[in-house]
């Protein structure tokens, strides 16, 4: 059984102002496996994103069935831990009370709140930031406090929805490095959603390459290139020539069909 | 946070300048006292019209402390009127801010509320509070209650029209975040959007706490006979601008003061906030 399981997932958004339907996912199906690190790869409003908040439970597929672990998604939990674009922190809590809110809502004490919080503070190298509010940090750490609150919860899936798009380059790279060195510790399912062909050949090891709207698989390509990956490689450049060929005939094709 | 044009402590000038920055601030106030009291003196106008700040001073401070009686039967009473006036609008304030947040909240948060309570309340927002007297002596007699009924209708919209806003323009978000944590229904009210809310409402209680200094000081011209406004409406009666003068003082003064209060307790409560200021300082 596949962690993730997509069956024929089609969504419409009904657009009420002009009065006509937006077809965003057409026919999904895909299997991630545990423990796969698979990038979801399409260019903006093709439905990436849309696609992750299904998995997340945060919109409903129009039809068509999403399976975490063989269960059905119907609302949020914390079975799946999301990681957001911006980092969509709590203002008001500090770093560490942002990390442990997961156990708050459980009713779990103070002390072992934080105990268990400080885990992940220091997994993602916040140590020393821990009482300082979102306001107070970088973009770069605040993120990172994302990610941290998100891996306390031990979700067995986490979602990424282009968490470092508004970051900068170097800061950018150094999160890369660290998310998979995170993954290979912990080993855990993670669905990253990106527009970047570096960023997925960088990260992943299952490429999902998507068509534009309406939003259908075009291949899902697996890449097993050893990490740390050089980007100079030619096994490097191969893939990403290969994966921007595939992006490459898709705007052949609409630009002929227009 | 500095800004680039704070003065370094280590320069020797640094006490001298804030000093001098200090006063800065009074040379307005200063002259324009300075301007009043000489033109008080210059006998244009019988001083019975317009009293020079020394003889308002002078009334105040009888009026508190009651040296020399000047102020007649309120020579030392300022404290009890004072009181009288506070006592009201904390009445008014506390009731309308209780309310006005659980209906704000209730509204900006379920479309049942919104569509039941809303559209009552925001008809009854714009009758000028001023013209509930007639039905507020009615119903309450001339006593303390008609004018606590009037603070809290002056005090009441403010603090609900901003509780609505705040729960309304919750990022969406952050509910989102919460639900992926686990949240349930009264935990994201709880946790997330009612923090999320509070400088909206703090917002609205602050202009809450001037409209109550109003309306309790209009509501003792009419409805009370005690407080900062009965006295300053009977001095009016027995041409004592002074004491007119030094009753407005008094008024702007706990208005002020009170004001100061609450942003304090803002201060403490919104300490997350203080970063994100524009400018960043204290003050």
């Amino acid at each position: 059984m596949a962690a993730i399981e997509l069956r024929n997932i089609v969504k419409v958004f009904s657009d009420k102002r002009r009065s006509r339907d937006l077809l965003t996912l057409d026919n999904i199906n895909l299997d991630i496996e545990a423990n796969d690190f698979v990038c979801l790869l399409g260019p903006s409003g093709c439905g990436k994103s849309t696609l992750l908040n299904i998995i997340a439970g945060f919109e409903q597929a129009t039809s068509g069935r999403a399976l975490v672990d063989g269960k059905q998604v119907e609302s949020p939990g914390s079975d799946r831990g999301v990681v957001f674009q911006q980092p969509t922190l709590m203002p008001w809590l500090t770093a560490i009370d942002n990390v442990a809110f997961h156990l708050k809502l459980r009713g779990v004490g103070r002390t072992e709140r934080y105990d268990r919080a400080m885990e992940f503070i220091d997994l993602v190298g916040l140590r020393g930031f821990e009482h300082h509010h979102p306001s107070e940090l970088s973009g770069g750490m605040n993120q990172r406090v994302g990610i941290a609150r998100a891996l306390l919860m031990n979700p067995s899936v986490i979602l990424m929805d282009e968490p470092f798009a508004a970051l900068d380059a170097q800061t950018k790279l150094e999160m890369q490095e660290e998310l998979v060195a995170i993954w290979q510790k912990r080993r855990c399912t993670i669905v990253f959603v990106t527009h970047s062909v570096d960023e997925a050949l960088v990260l992943g090891n299952k490429i999902v390459v998507m068509t534009r709207r309406p939003g259908r698989i075009r291949e899902a390509v697996n890449f097993d290139l050893p990490r740390p990956r050089d980007i100079t490689s030619p096994e490097f450049n191969d893939a990403k020539r290969h994966i921007l060929s595939l992006i490459r005939e898709e705007s052949t094709r609409l630009a002929r069909a227009s | 946070m500095t800004s680039v044009t704070d003065v370094s402590p280590a320069r020797p000038s640094f006490r001298l300048t804030r000093a001098l920055r200090g006063l800065e601030r009074l040379v307005v106030p200063a002259l324009l006292i300075a301007g009043w009291e000489a033109f008080a003196r210059s006998g244009v106008l019988p001083p019975a019209l317009l009293p020079a700040p020394s003889a308002v001073l002078h009334a105040l401070g009888d009026w508190v402390f009651g040296f020399d009686e000047t102020t007649q039967i309120y020579s030392g009473h300022w404290l009890r009127d004072a009181l009288a006036s506070a006592l009201r609008v904390f009445g008014g304030f506390a009731l309308a801010s209780l309310l006005g947040i659980l209906a704000g909240v209730a509204i900006g948060w379920s479309r049942l509320f919104e569509k039941t309570l809303e559209p009552t309340l925001q008809m009854l927002r714009p009758i000028p509070p001023v013209s509930w007297i007639p039905l507020a002596i009615i119903w309450f007699g001339i006593a303390d209650k008609p004018a606590i009924f009037l603070v809290f209708l002056g005090a009441f919209f403010p603090v609900l029209m901003n509780s609505i806003h705040g729960v309304k323009t919750v990022d969406h978000n952050l509910v989102r975040a919460g639900a992926m944590m686990g949240a349930n229904g009264r935990q994201i009210l709880t946790d997330i959007v009612l923090p999320a809310a509070l400088p909206s409402i703090f917002a609205g209680l602050r202009i809450a706490v001037g409209s109550a200094w109003m309306l309790t000081v209009t509501a003792e011209m009419v409805a009370v006979k005690s407080g900062l406004g009965y006295v300053l409406w009977d001095s009016y009666y027995f041409l004592r601008y002074d004491i007119v003068l030094a009753a407005m003082i008094s008024i702007g003064l706990l208005g002020y003061l009170s004001d100061l209060a609450l942003k304090a307790i803002m201060a403490r409560t919104l300490r997350w906030q203080q970063a994100t200021t524009v400018q960043g300082r204290a003050g």
